[in-house]
C-alpha cells in the first residue's frame, strides 16, 4: 500500500492559512489599509503600535498572520496558475515561486518579529 | 497504483482543446476564477504587513513614512480593491468549509447554514477583539 | 387561463400558426466530417414536452440519422445527458417550456468528452476510471453464511446513501472544468462512488482506495469549483464527497508522518 501523497500535507497548510485569512485579515487590512489613510479613524501613536507588536502574545500571533495565509497563498495560486493559464509542464518552477515565496516570506516574518 | 491515463484514441473520435480563456466562457466559471485570485489579496497583505512591521522596527520616522505611503489614492485604491477580494474570501471559505466536514447530530445532518452560522460569529468577534487591541489609547 | 385555451383551439383550426420551437443540434458524421457542424430543427413547442421529446420527433419525422442515447425517459438510467444551451443537462428531464415559445435552443454532445457521432459521446474514459476506484463492497474477512446478513442500521445507510444516488450520467465531468484540462483526473462522479463505499459499514476497503485516490489526479486535483454539485440531477453532491475524502486523505498523512513504520488497517503495527 503505497504512502499518501504529500499534498495532503500542503492542503492542510491551505486550509489552516485559509481559516487564519478569512477570520483575521479582513479587520487588518480595513483598518490600516482603509479607514486609517482615509481618516475615517485617527491613527493609533508610535508608541502604542511598537508596545502592542512587542508583546510576546502579539509576536506569535502575527507571525501566524503573517505565515500561515502565505501557504493558503502558495496551494491556491500555484493550481490557479495549473488550471487558469494551463502551465502545468512549468510545474517545478510554479512549486518553487509558490512554496518558496511562502518560505521567504515566514522567515523573514519570523526575523522581523524577533528582532522586535 | 495510480490510475492508468487511460484517454483511448480513435480517429474518428472528434476532440476539442480546452481553450485559455475556458474560464471567461461563463459567469460561473469567472467567479470562481475571482475567488481563487483572492489568494492574491491575501498575499498583498502580508507583504504590506511585513512593510508595516519593518517600519516599525525601524522608528517612528520609518513609520510616519510608510502610513504617509498608505495614503496616497492609489494605495487607497488597491487597498479597497483588496479588501473586496479579501470579503470574498471569507464569505466563500465560510460557505464552502462545512461540505468539508458534515457534522451529524442525533443521527441527522445539522443544515449547512447551521454549520456556516458560527464561523461569521467568530469572525465578528476576532474582528472587534483586534479592532479594540490597535484603537485602544491607555 | 380562458384566452390561452382559445389560442389553443384557434392554432389547431389554422394548423399553420401552431408554436414552433427551433433546436440548433450539433451534427458529426465521423465518415464525412472533419468537425461537427449545427444542423436546425423546428419542432412543435408543446407545454409537456421534453427535449429528449422533441429529439424523438425529430428523429422520427424529420431526421431518421439523428444519433444520441437515450432510455429510461425518466431521469434514472443516466443515458440522455447533453450540454442544452451550453448547461449539462438530461434532457429527459429539461423541458422545452422553459426555453420559452419560438426560442433557439442548441444541443450539443456533453462537454470534455471526445464525440463519436452526432450526440453521442466516448464514455470508455470515464468507465476506466470508475472501475479504477474499485466501487464495490471489499472485504478483508468473509464471515461464514452462518453469520447471516450484514446489519446495517438506518443511521448507517445514512451515513453514504446520498452518495449512492448517483446514475453515472456524467453531467458532473461535463460540467468541471478540471476534468477538460486534465484528461487524467478521476473526476467527480468516480470520487463520490468511491466515497460511497468507505463510508459504507460493511465495507473494508477503504485504505485500498485511499492509495488510489489520494494523489494529484484523484482527489488533489480538484479545486472545489463546485460546478459538479450544481448540475447533478440527483443530488449527490460530488463536490461535498472529494472535499471530506481530501480531509480524509490529509488526516492519514499526518497519521502515517507521525507513526511512520507500517500500519495495518486496524492501527495494528505490521513488522516485516
Amino acid at each position: 500500500m503505497s504512502k499518501p501523497s504529500n499534498e495532503g500535507f500542503f492542503w492542510l497548510l491551505f486550509s489552516a492559512g485559509g481559516v487564519v485569512a478569512a477570520v483575521f485579515i479582513p479587520i487588518h487590512l480595513f483598518l490600516f489599509g482603509v479607514a486609517i489613510p482615509l481618516g475615517w479613524i485617527s491613527q493609533p501613536s508610535y508608541e502604542h503600535l511598537l508596545a502592542l507588536v512587542q508583546s510576546p502574545l502579539a509576536r506569535v500571533y502575527l507571525f501566524v498572520l503573517c505565515s500561515l495565509p502565505l501557504f493558503h497563498w502558495a496551494h491556491r495560486f500555484r493550481f490557479t496558475l495549473y488550471d487558469g493559464l494551463q502551465v502545468k509542464h512549468l510545474n517545478e518552477v510554479i512549486f518553487a515561486f509558490c512554496y518558496g515565496g511562502a518560505l521567504l516570506g515566514t522567515l523573514f516574518s519570523g526575523y522581523l518579529l524577533m528582532s522586535m | 497504483m495510480t490510475m492508468q491515463p487511460s484517454t483511448e484514441f480513435h480517429p474518428r473520435w472528434y476532440r476539442t482543446r480546452v481553450s485559455t480563456y475556458w474560464w471567461m466562457g461563463s459567469w460561473r466559471y469567472l467567479k470562481f476564477i475571482l475567488r481563487e485570485l483572492s489568494s492574491v489579496a491575501v498575499a498583498w497583505f502580508v507583504v504590506m504587513t511585513l512593510f508595516q512591521l519593518r517600519a516599525l522596527l525601524n522608528g517612528p520616522d520609518a513609520y510616519a513614512r510608510f502610513t504617509h505611503r498608505l495614503q496616497s489614492p492609489w494605495m487607497i485604491a488597491l487597498n479597497v480593491i483588496a479588501f473586496c477580494f479579501l470579503l470574498l474570501h471569507t464569505i466563500t471559505w465560510f460557505n464552502l468549509a462545512p461540505r468539508a466536514m458534515p457534522v451529524r447530530f442525533g443521527g441527522k445532518r445539522v443544515p449547512e447554514f447551521l454549520v456556516a452560522a458560527p464561523n461569521y460569529g467568530l469572525w465578528v468577534v476576532a474582528s472587534a477583539g483586534i479592532a479594540w487591541f490597535v484603537l485602544r489609547t491607555s | 387561463m380562458g384566452r390561452r385555451k382559445s389560442r389553443e383551439t384557434q392554432s389547431s383550426k389554422r394548423g399553420d400558426m401552431a408554436d414552433k420551437i427551433v433546436l440548433e443540434i450539433a451534427r458529426y458524421a465521423p465518415e464525412k466530417d472533419e468537425k461537427p457542424s449545427f444542423q436546425s430543427f423546428e419542432v412543435p413547442f408543446r407545454k409537456e414536452w421534453v427535449v429528449l421529446d422533441a429529439l424523438n420527433h425529430i428523429k422520427d419525422r424529420l431526421d431518421g440519422s439523428l444519433t444520441y442515447r437515450w432510455s429510461c425517459r425518466m431521469g434514472v438510467c443516466g443515458s440522455c445527458g447533453m450540454m442544452v444551451n451550453g448547461e449539462p443537462k438530461l434532457t429527459c428531464a429539461t423541458f422545452l417550456s422553459s426555453y420559452g415559445n419560438g426560442a433557439k435552443v442548441r444541443v450539443e454532445p456533453l462537454r470534455y468528452f471526445p464525440v463519436i457521432r452526432d450526440l453521442v459521446t466516448a464514455l470508455s474514459d470515464f468507465l476506466a476510471k470508475l472501475q479504477g476506484v474499485k466501487p464495490w463492497l471489499i472485504r478483508k474477512d468473509e464471515p461464514p453464511l452462518s453469520a447471516g446478513e450484514f446489519l446495517q442500521t438506518p443511521e448507517q445507510l445514512d451515513l453514504y446513501k446520498q452518495f449512492s444516488m448517483c446514475i453515472n450520467c456524467t453531467l458532473c465531468y461535463a460540467a468541471c472544468p478540471v476534468v477538460g484540462l486534465e484528461p487524467t483526473f478521476v473526476g467527480p462522479a468516480a470520487i463520490a462512488l468511491a466515497q460511497r463505499y468507505n463510508l459504507d459499514n460493511r465495507d473494508q476497503g477503504a485504505q485500498e482506495r485511499l492509495g488510489l485516490l489520494a494523489h494529484p489526479e484523484g482527489i488533489w486535483g480538484c479545486t472545489f469549483v463546485g460546478e459538479c454539485t450544481r448540475v447533478c440531477p440527483k443530488q449527490v453532491d460530488p463536490a461535498g464527497a472529494i472535499q471530506q475524502y481530501k480531509l480524509k486523505a490529509a488526516l492519514e498523512w499526518v497519521k502515517s508522518f507521525v507513526l511512520p513504520r507500517g500500519h495495518d488497517d486496524a492501527g495494528k503495527e505490521v513488522r516485516s
